[in-house]
Parts: structure tokens; C-alpha cells; sequence
């Protein structure tokens, strides 16, 4: 579905609340309809999509476009409540969930990771009428920090008038430093007494993926258990960050993380993977996706590997070589997308792959992993050992020594109860792929490796990207990509040149949905989204998508979500 | 009450959507939703209502010929299906998805076959029931304002 357009980033001129900018997401696309009818009679600014990941995409493209997000709990890219924390995270913006089920823990749920307010469906419009008081409520706890701006003495620190609003969303969004403002709070205080001393007022920060990748190493190069806002303030070396910018977030983040370990199961069924020490980067660069550049040109230590591969496949895969499968090649690739460098490492205890399979991650995961194995070992190991290649579950940070290392967990969180039934369904092909490798130590059947499956021309390049980059990877090691060429996907359009191939050329008809045992073609338009996917949201983006924003993109856009989705979707099919 | 016939026969036929229990006050909602921006809307919503239900009805449909039954798929579906009927107050088939998810959570194969041939058999009546009433509405033209059931 597509979105409608809407007035981006100029603050609302009229009174508020009227042009108050809201982006709806929901897969259904009958409610999208309804809601974007009713939004508009509320005089709002609606903007509609019915992916998660399109939805952060736009917020991402437009930082200071939206004032809130409404969304529903269930979709079948991403869960509704990682959307949340998402947004919450980077952008900071109120989001309201929705759901036709209002069952308790539901909700609670909703409002556990965030959420400013929980609608039952059917939704009236006279709900609707009154979200803007979410959006009020935020700025009058940012405004504070707003007043410090030049030339911003007249703004009426009350909580009455709209002025104050209206005064406060200008300066959140035009800021000339680009939505970061900021500057000690403490300052502010005195005079200013704005309203309920409440202990969240933040400034409008907006946590890029590269603030957020400083505040991470700060946290991790402090010690988790140490960390504490003032210290990290200090090492991010970050002027107009203040104190209690870092104390939110580490907030959030300490509650993020803490989700992510009690959904985290696995320990042995996960594939998690193992930044190599890519002698070319620093820690966040090797992960980095706008780092762009981490493969290692050639030189091969022993045990690791690095190719280009979407953020989150990498994060999740976590390929301990077992046996000879030692240093994989990395090539230079200059691969737009995020890169990926992956740690083989000589252990034979990988355990099956069949664990993490299941979910997108792991789907994406083994894919990667396989990708690489196939092209790499054969380079420079005899392949003799590689069905005793195991990989082994791995919830080590992937970051490099991110903070966010811990995204590897959602690796494993993913594996919830759908977990097992996908596990068996993918386990079969796993075998199967075991025992191409025996057999071959050249390409194997790329068919059996990336069945894929794509929703959108996205998911295609995404995985496209991938495959190119492990392509281009592998052909300098001379390592003959051909099954992936083989492979049904639309590898067959993918542009030999590797990096950049046109994505335009993939074919559309790939889409076979592949999920659990659910096959439906699936045409592009979102109209006929395979519900498949429905029933395990987990099963997309979970982990990697954490990564990835993390990572994140920037303006290199070094890593596009949308491909991370569709790894995670098409390329373990 | 209507003057025009075709206006009347209208009323007539709307009130009994709601006196039969076919659609909720959602339906209401739609139906104020509509103006001169979108002098269609209810029909346009409700048309893209059966078009992408169709597709959730089948996912069913080929879930529930695989066994043993996936319970969970099963409620995954019809949590969708049931959200996507709500938008546009379908009562009867609203309240037929819940029974199904319940089959669903209580593992009740048979129950669940049942109560999706009952939910088909609404949904088709309804959809009957628009297309007629639809039909009829472009026939009579634009309406000013939506009348509350009594």
C-alpha cells in the first residue's frame, strides 16, 4: 500500500491540533482506509502505510515529519511493539498501538514498551479526535529544553496556550542542528517552571543510528553494569547531549534490553554470529553497515571471514566453523549495503542450524552462513569437514562491542512458540544443505539454499544485495557463485557486477511466501500480503531489525530496512 | 421516512441490516464518514473489506486441510479476519470469528470446522445483502445524513 502525501516537516501553521501529522500503520487494508478517512475529518495530516518497516522508513526520512504514530499491535513484517520501541527509541515520538483483541496482558504489553495510549477496534472517531493530547503532553515536558533556543524568550512557559505548543513543535522542527537540540537542561530550570516536575522531560533528541551506535560503545566500553548517565555522557564526547538526554535513553535501552533477555531461550539453537576482528575497522565499523567498507581485502586471517550481507544477517548469524572451515575470504566490497563480517571459527560444536532457522533471523542467518561456507570453504579449506560444520548458537554481541550487541538476543527471542514448528520445516532443508556441501565443494544448489521468498521488490533487493555481495566476495576468491545464480530468486536478474545491481530487475513473481509451510504466491501489491507471515510476527524482523537500526543507515543508506526484511524473509525459504 | 420510494425501500432495507443483526454501530460510523469528498465510502470500504478478507477466508480455508489443524495459524488467521470485520460492523460474522478462535484456543478441530462453515455461510449473506443494498443506494443517489437505528 502506498502512503498518501502529506506536508512534511514544515511545522502545522494551522491551530493546532488541527494538522497534526499522523502516520497510520496497519496491514489491514480496510482500516487504513477508515482511519485515514477519519483522520482527515479530524483535520489531521494522515499519512498511511501498511508495513512497519515502510513506516520507519518514512519516519526516518523525515525526522520531524510526524508528530504521532498510530499502529496496529499485528503485522505481518513486524510486530507491533517493536515498531513501538523503535520509534520511541530513535524518534521519540508518541505512538498509539491498536488491536481488535484488548486483552489485558495485551495492552499491558503495549504500554510496557511504550506505547502512549491502547485503542480497541473497532475504532470510533471521537477516540481519534484526541490524540493530539499525547503529542501536547510530550512537548510541554521538551519544551524546557526548547526555550534555550536563540531567539526563543517569548515563549509563554504555561501549560495553557497552544502557543506554547505551537512554539515548541517549530523549534523541535526546524532546528537548524537538525533536530538535536539541546543543551544543558539544567539551566533551564529556574524560571522556567513549566509543568509536572516529571522526571522524563527529555529534549527532542533524536537518536540517529549513529548517536545511538556512541552511546552503545560508551555503554559497553563502561561496563553495562557500571554505566550510569553522567559517564556516558562523558565518553560519547557528544556537546549538546545533556545528562538527562543519555538518562532516557538509557532508560529505554536498559528496558529494551531486559525485553530481550527474558524472550531470549535459546542458548542452543541459535545461530548467533561473531563480528570478525576485521583488521580495517574499529569495532562499530565492522558492523556498521555505514561503515560500509569492512571486508578485508584478501587477507584472510584464519578464522573469519567477512562479506557483504544485510546488517542483519549478519548480526545473526553466528557461524563457528567446525573443522576445517577456517577463515572464510573476505572481499572488499564496496557494498552499499550493510556488511557483514562473520567469525568462523574452528568449533565443531555448532550445533544444528535448525535452530535459528525458524525465524527470519535464523532463516536469513543459515542462508548467510551457508553463502558463505559455500563460497569460502572451498577456497581455502578442503571441505571435507563441513557436515560436521555446526554452527553454533551464539548470543555474543554482535556489534562489535556495541551495546546493542545484545541484539543478537532478540536472535533467540525469536524463537517463541512458533519457533518449533518452524524449526522442524526448516531443519529438512538444512539437512539438505549439509549434505550439498559434502558432496560439493564448489557451489552447491543454490536452490535448496535461497529458496526465497520475497514480498516486495525490497525484499528482493535485499536479498539481492546480499547475494551480490557474497557473489562479488566470492569471485575474487574465485569461488564460482553459480548456484546462487541458479537459485529461483531473482538472482537471475541480479546484475553480475555485484554491488548495485539494478534492483529494478528483479522479478516480481518470486513470490513465493514461504513461511512455515505456508506457500501462497504473493503478488507484490501489499493487497494480497500473504497472511503467513501473520502468525509468526516474531519471525521477521525481530533481532535484525534491532541491528539494523542500530547500524542503521545513513544518508550512504548503506543499509536499506527493507532489505533487511526481505532477508529475512526470502532468503531461507 | 422517505418520500422517494427508491429512498425508502433504502431505509427500509438498511434498518433491517441492523434489526437482523448483520452490522453494529461500525457500520454507522462508515456511513458518517461519508460526504462530498467521498460520497462512496461505505460502499467503496466495504467492497475492499470482502476483496481482502477473501484472501484470509482461503489461508483458512487450505489450513484447515492440512492435519493435524495448526490451532495457532488458525487463530492468527481469524484474529486478522476478525479485526478486518470489524472495521465494517459485520456483527454476525464478527461474532462467528470469536467462537472460531475459541475452537482455536481450545483445540476443538471439530468445532472449528463448524463454526467456519456457519462464518462463511454469514459472510455470504451479508455480502449478498450489500450488493443488493448497494445497488440500490446508487440507484437513489446521494443521501444527505445517516440515520440511527432505532
Amino acid at each position: 500500500m502506498v502512503l498518501a502525501e502529506s506536508g512534511f516537516s514544515s511545522p502545522r501553521n494551522d491551530a493546532f491540533p488541527a494538522g497534526l501529522r499522523v502516520l497510520v500503520v496497519d496491514d489491514d487494508p480496510t482500516w487504513l482506509k477508515i482511519l485515514e478517512k477519519m483522520l482527515k475529518k479530524c483535520s489531521y495530516e494522515v499519512t498511511t502505510c501498511c508495513l512497519a518497516r515502510e513506516a520507519l522508513n518514512l519516519l526516518r526520512e523525515r525526522k520531524d515529519g510526524y508528530d504521532i504514530v498510530i499502529s496496529d499491535v499485528n503485522m505481518p513484517d513486524m510486530d507491533g511493539f517493536k515498531l513501538l520501541e523503535h520509534v520511541g527509541l530513535e524518534m521519540d515520538l508518541p505512538v498509539i498501538m491498536m488491536s481488535v483483541d484488548g486483552e489485558t496482558s495485551r495492552v499491558m504489553k503495549g504500554v510496557q514498551h511504550g506505547a502512549c495510549d491502547y485503542l480497541l477496534k473497532p475504532i470510533r472517531m471521537k477516540e481519534l479526535r484526541n490524540i493530539w493530547q499525547h503529542v501536547f503532553r510530550k512537548k510541554i515536558h521538551e519544551v524546557r529544553d526548547i526555550e534555550s533556543l536563540e531567539g526563543f524568550e517569548s515563549i509563554q512557559m504555561t501549560r495553557s496556550g497552544y502557543d506554547l505548543f505551537d512554539d515548541g513543535h517549530f523549534l523541535s522542527g526546524d532546528d537548524t542542528t537538525s533536530g538535536r537540540k539541546r543543551k544543558d537542561a539544567d539551566n533551564k530550570h529556574d524560571d522556567r517552571e513549566l509543568s509536572d516536575p516529571s522526571s522524563t522531560k527529555k529534549a527532542r533528541v533524536v537518536w540517529t543510528v549513529d548517536l545511538h551506535q556512541k552511546f552503545v560503545k560508551a555503554v559497553n566500553q563502561i561496563g553495562f553494569d557500571k554505566v550510569g548517565p553522567k559517564k556516558i555522557l562523558d565518553l560519547m564526547n557528544v556537546p549538546w547531549l545533556t545528562r538527562e538526554n543519555v538518562a532516557s535513553h538509557l532508560q529505554k535501552y536498559r528496558l529494551y534490553l531486559s525485553r530481550l533477555q527474558k524472550e531470549s531461550d535459546i542458548k542452543n539453537s541459535f545461530i548467533g554470529m561473531k563480528h570478525s576482528d576485521l583488521p580495517s575497522k574499529d569495532s562499530t565499523a565492522s558492523f556498521g553497515p555505514h561503515k560500509a567498507m569492512n571486508m578485508i581485502p584478501d587477507d584472510v586471517p584464519n578464522g573469519t571471514y567477512s562479506f557483504s550481507a544485510s546488517n542483519s544477517l549478519a548480526q545473526n548469524v553466528d557461524l563457528k566453523g567446525q573443522g576445517d572451515l577456517k577463515g572464510i575470504t573476505s572481499a572488499p566490497v564496496a557494498e552499499p549495503k550493510g556488511a557483514l563480517s562473520i567469525d568462523i571459527h574452528d568449533s565443531h560444536e555448532a550445533k544444528s542450524t535448525q535452530m535459528s532457522f525458524d525465524h527470519s533471523l535464523g532463516s536469513v542467518d543459515s542462508a548467510v552462513s551457508f553463502a558463505s561456507f559455500n563460497s569460502t570453504t572451498p577456497l581455502q579449506y578442503p571441505w571435507t569437514e563441513i557436515p560436521e560444520i555446526q554452527f553454533k548458537q551464539e548470543c555474543e554481541p554482535l556489534h562489535l562491542e556495541n551495546g546493542f550487541s545484545q541484539l543478537p538476543l532478540p536472535g533467540p527471542s525469536m524463537i517463541e512458540n512458533e519457533a518449533n514448528r518452524s524449526r522442524i520445516e526448516v531443519k529438512p532443508l538444512l539437512d539438505e544443505c549439509r549434505s550439498n556441501f559434502v558432496e560439493h565443494l564448489g557451489p552447491v544448489g543454490a536452490e535448496d539454499l535461497f529458496p526465497i521468498q520475497s514480498k516486495s521488490q525490497s525484499l528482493n533487493n535485499q536479498v539481492f544485495d546480499l547475494i551480490s555481495a557474497t557473489k562479488s566476495s566470492m569471485k575474487t576468491q574465485d569461488v564460482g557463485l553459480n548456484y546462487l545464480a541458479d537459485s529461483e530468486f531473482a538472482l537471475r536478474n541480479l546484475n553480475a557486477s555485484g554491488v548495485g545491481v539494478p534492483l529494478a530487475t528483479l522479478s516480481e513473481d518470486l513470490q513465493i511466501c514461504w513461511l512455515q509451510g505456508d506457500c501462497y504466491p504473493m503478488n507484490y501489491g501489499l493487497q494480497d500480503l500473504e497472511c503467513s507471515t501473520y502468525d509468526n510476527p516474531g519471525l521477521m524482523a525481530e533481532t535484525p531489525f534491532h541491528l539494523y537500526d542500530v547500524l542503521r543507515f545513513d544518508h550512504e543508506h548503506l543499509f536499506d530496512p527493507t532489505e533487511y526484511y526481505a532477508i529475512d524473509q526470502g532468503l531461507f525459504a | 421516512m422517505e418520500r422517494n420510494p427508491i429512498r425508502r425501500q433504502l431505509a427500509i432495507m438498511r434498518q433491517s441490516l441492523f434489526d437482523q443483526g448483520h452490522v453494529d454501530e461500525q457500520f454507522v460510523q462508515l456511513e458518517e464518514l461519508q460526504d462530498d469528498a467521498n460520497p462512496n465510502f461505505v460502499e467503496e470500504v466495504v467492497t475492499l473489506y470482502y476483496r481482502d478478507s477473501a484472501r484470509i477466508i482461503l489461508n483458512i480455508e487450505q489450513a484447515l486441510e492440512r492435519k493435524p489443524f495448526d490451532f495457532r495459524k488458525l487463530d492468527a488467521y481469524m484474529h486478522q479476519f476478525k479485526g478486518s470485520s470489524s472495521s465494517i460492523g459485520a456483527k454476525k460474522v464478527k461474532a462467528e470469528s470469536t467462537l472460531f478462535r475459541e475452537c482455536c484456543k481450545s483445540g476443538n478441530g471439530e468445532g472449528c470446522m463448524r463454526s467456519f462453515q456457519q462464518l462463511k455461510k454469514e459472510y455470504a449473506t451479508l455480502r449478498k445483502k450489500f450488493g443488493a443494498y448497494f445497488q440500490l443506494a446508487r440507484q437513489a443517489g446521494p443521501v444527505e445524513t445517516a440515520s440511527r437505528p432505532k
